[in-house]
C-alpha cells in the first residue's frame, strides 16, 4: 500500500499534505497499489471532514490527546508503529517544518531511507525516481530508493497541484489504536505565537522589489529602497538580508516568510533558493537581475537580466525618476 | 556540559559548479570549500553557551568527509575558540543521509555529548537530516530550526520557528540533538591570538572505512534543471539594460507611463 500523511495545520490540511494526496494518487495508480490516507493529532475531526472527500482506498484515523500539542518523540512514534503495523511501500509527507522536525526520527528509527524536499518524480522509469534540487539549486539531482522495507519521501510545494486531486470517498475508514503514553514525550511545549508583523502585509502588494545578498552590504539598501519608492514597490527581501540584520523580519519572503504573488516581483541579486523561491513563484511577472548568469533564479524569470545589480538599479531609478 | 558542532565543507557561493564526467558529483578541482552557512551559526551559538556557562564545558568541531576539504573549516573552527575537533575522513561521496548519520553516531557515541548542535540544512545536497537521524540514533531528544536557546539544569529551552512567522518555545532534557536556523547570532571572526592557539589543539582523526555503510538511497545523477519559463535575457552595458527594462516595464508589464 501507499499510505498519506495528513498534517493537521491549526484545524486545516496543510496545503503541503494536499498535495502530497495528488502525489499518493498518482504513484498508487503507476504502482497499482491500494491507497490508504492517514488523519492523526488530537481533534481531527476538522481534517477528517476534509480527507472524506479525496479518492482512496482506505482513511486511517489516529488520534489521541497526547497528540494535542505537537512533539517529534509522540508524532515519530505513532508512524512508527503505523509503518509497522500497515508495512506501506511509500510513506509520503508534505515538506513542511513539522516533517522536517520528525520524520528523520521515523527514518533513522525503522532504518528505511527518508527522501526528503521531493520537486518532481519520473513514474516511467525501472525503479522510480525522485528529482530534488541541490548545490543552492544549481543543479538537480535524480534519487533512487535502495530499500525494501518501505521508504519515506516528502514533497516540497509546489511539486504537485492540488488541482489534479481526484475527489471521491475512501471505501473504508479504519481506527488505529495509538498507544502512546507520557513518558513516551520528553518534550514540554509552549502556545505557538505570531510575532508582531508590524502591519506590513506582502500578500496583498502589487509590486514588490525584492533584495537578496548580491546587494553586498547594508550600505547599499538604499538602493533597492530608492527604486521601490520610484516605482511605488513595497521592499522585501530574502533570508541572508534579514539574519545580516539589514532588513527586518517582516520584509521577508519564502517558507519562513511571507507568500507573495505580485503583479511584478523584481528581485535585486537574488540566487533563488527553493527556501526563497516557494514564497514567491506565484508572482505574475518575475524581472531578476543577477551577475551569475547561473543563478537558480533565472530559472523562474521572465527577465534575466544580467549584469551588476550595484550600477543598474541606481541608473534605473534615475531614468524612472526623470518620467 | 560536553557540545559537539557538526560542521560541513561545503562549495562556497561563488563558486563555479559543474558536473563531472561520472555525472554523479561535481568537479572539485575547481570548486572552493568553506563551511556551511548555518553550521557557522551553530558552532557560535555553542561558544557562546560555553562562555555563558564560565565552568569546564567544551565544544568539538566535528566534521565529515575528505580530510584536505575539512582541514580547513576544522581549523577555522578551533581559532573561533572551539575546544578541539573530529575529523571523519571519508573520500566516498555519501549521499544518503542515514548512511552519514549512522557513521557520525558510531564515531561519536563514546563521547557522551550533552548537545549536538548542527546547521538546519547543508547548501550542497541540502537534505536536512542528519542532525535529527543523529539525536535519534544516540537516544537523544530533538529540535530543529532553533532561532533562540536558554540552559537550564539538564535541559534546554529552544525557540523554534515554525511556517509563516509563527514560533513556539520547547524544553528539551539533554541529551538533546538541535539544529539551528540561521540568523541566530552573530558568528564571530577569528582573533589572532585564536588562530595562533588552534595550533596547539587536538585534532582527532577517524577513518570512515572502519565502520560499515549501509546505502538505502541512491544519487544516480546531477543534471542541469531545465527552464520553467521563456526567460528572456536582457544583457549588454548598464545603459542599454536600463533601456531595456524601461521598455519591459512599459510595455510589457503596463507597469509605468
Amino acid at each position: 500500500m501507499i499510505l498519506v500523511v495528513l498534517e493537521n495545520q491549526r484545524g486545516k490540511i496543510h496545503p503541503f499534505s494536499v498535495e502530497s494526496v495528488v502525489a499518493g494518487q498518482k504513484i498508487a495508480k503507476s504502482l497499482n497499489q491500494p491507497l490508504s490516507i492517514l488523519c492523526v493529532g488530537d481533534n481531527i475531526d476538522p481534517i477528517h471532514e476534509s480527507a472524506k472527500q479525496f479518492d482512496c482506498s482506505e482513511l486511517i484515523l489516529a488520534s489521541h490527546p497526547l497528540l494535542k500539542t505537537y512533539s517529534a518523540d509522540g508524532f515519530s512514534k505513532i508512524i512508527v508503529d503505523l509503518i509497522k503495523s500497515y508495512s506501506p511501500k511509500y510513506c509520503i509527507f508534505g515538506h513542511s517544518y513539522m516533517v522536517r522536525d520528525y520524520v528523520p526520527r521515523v527514518s533513522a528509527n525503522l532504518s528505511i531511507p527518508f527522501i526528503s524536499d521531493i520537486t518532481s518524480i519520473n513514474l516511467s522509469s525501472q525503479n522510480i525516481q525522485f528529482s530534488k534540487q541541490v548545490f543552492n539549486a544549481k543543479l538537480s539531482s535524480r534519487i533512487e530508493n535502495e530499500s525494501t522495507n518501505g521508504c519515506l519521501l516528502s514533497f516540497q510545494s509546489a511539486a504537485f497541484s492540488a488541482d489534479e486531486l481526484i475527489k471521491g470517498a475512501p471505501e473504508k475508514v479504519t481506527n488505529f489504536e495509538v498507544q502512546l503514553s507520557d513518558s513516551d514525550i520528553r518534550s514540554t511545549t509552549e502556545e505557538e505565537f505570531q510575532e508582531s508583523s508590524s502591519g506590513v502585509d506582502l500578500s496583498t502588494a502589487e509590486l514588490i522589489v525584492s533584495v537578496g545578498r548580491g546587494i553586498d552590504n547594508q550600505d547599499n539598501i538604499p538602493i533597492a529602497e530608492e527604486l521601490a519608492k520610484v516605482l511605488g514597490a513595497e521592499l522585501a527581501s530574502s533570508r541572508p538580508v534579514v539574519d545580516m540584520g539589514w532588513l527586518p523580519p517582516f520584509r521577508q519572503i519564502g517558507s519562513s516568510g511571507q507568500t507573495v504573488s505580485p503583479k511584478l516581483y523584481f528581485a535585486l541579486g537574488i540566487s533563488g533558493a527553493i527556501q526563497h523561491v516557494v514564497g514567491m513563484k506565484g508572482s505574475k511577472n518575475i524581472i531578476a537581475i543577477n551577475k551569475d548568469e547561473e543563478a537558480p533564479i533565472f530559472e523562474i524569470a521572465d527577465y534575466a537580466v544580467i549584469g551588476d545589480l550595484l550600477e543598474i538599479a541606481p541608473l534605473l531609478t534615475e531614468e524612472l525618476r526623470k518620467r | 556540559m560536553k557540545i559537539a558542532v557538526l560542521t560541513k565543507a561545503i562549495p562556497s557561493y561563488e563558486s563555479l559548479i559543474r558536473i563531472d564526467t561520472s555525472s554523479k558529483w561535481i568537479d572539485d578541482s575547481i570548486v572552493n570549500y568553506v563551511i556551511n552557512e548555518s553550521d557557522a551559526y551553530a558552532l557560535e551559538e555553542a561558544l557562546k553557551i560555553r562562555e555563558s556557562l564560565a565552568d569546564n564545558s567544551e565544544v568539538v568541531v566535528v566534521s565529515m568527509g575528505p580530510e584536505d576539504k575539512c582541514s580547513k573549516i576544522i581549523k577555522d573552527g578551533l581559532a573561533k575558540g572551539a575546544d578541539r575537533a573530529i575529523l571523519i575522513d571519508s573520500q566516498e561521496k555519501i549521499s544518503d543521509p542515514l548512511s552519514i548519520a549512522t557513521l557520525i553516531s558510531d564515531c561519536i557515541k563514546d563521547e557522551q555529548f550533552d548537545l549536538v548542535f548542527s546547521g538546519l540544512q547543508s547548501d550542497d545536497l541540502g537534505s536536512g537530516q542528519v542532525g535529527v537521524l543523529l539525536g535519534e540514533k544516540l537516544k537523544m531528544s530533538t529540535a530543529t530550526l532553533a532561532i533562540e536557546t536558554q540552559i537550564e539544569p539538564s535541559a534546554i529551552r529552544v525557540k523554534r520557528e515554525l511556517e509563516s512567522g509563527w514560533f513556539q518555545w520547547l524544553t528539551l532534557p539533554l541529551p538533546a540533538s538541535i539544529s539551528i536556523q540561521s540568523g541566530i547570532n552573530n558568528p564571530r571572526y577569528p582573533s589572532l591570538k585564536g588562530i595562533m592557539g588552534a595550533r596547539n589543539k587536538e585534532v582527532a582523526k577517524l577513518n570512515s572505512n572502519q565502520f560499515s555503510n549501509n546505502k538505502l538511497q541512491s544519487m544516480v545523477e546531477l543534471y542541469i534543471p531545465s527552464n520553467e519559463k521563456q526567460t528572456k535575457k536582457i544583457e549588454g552595458d548598464s545603459k542599454s539594460v536600463v533601456s531595456r527594462i524601461l521598455e519591459v516595464l512599459k510595455n510589457d508589464l503596463r507597469i509605468i507611463q
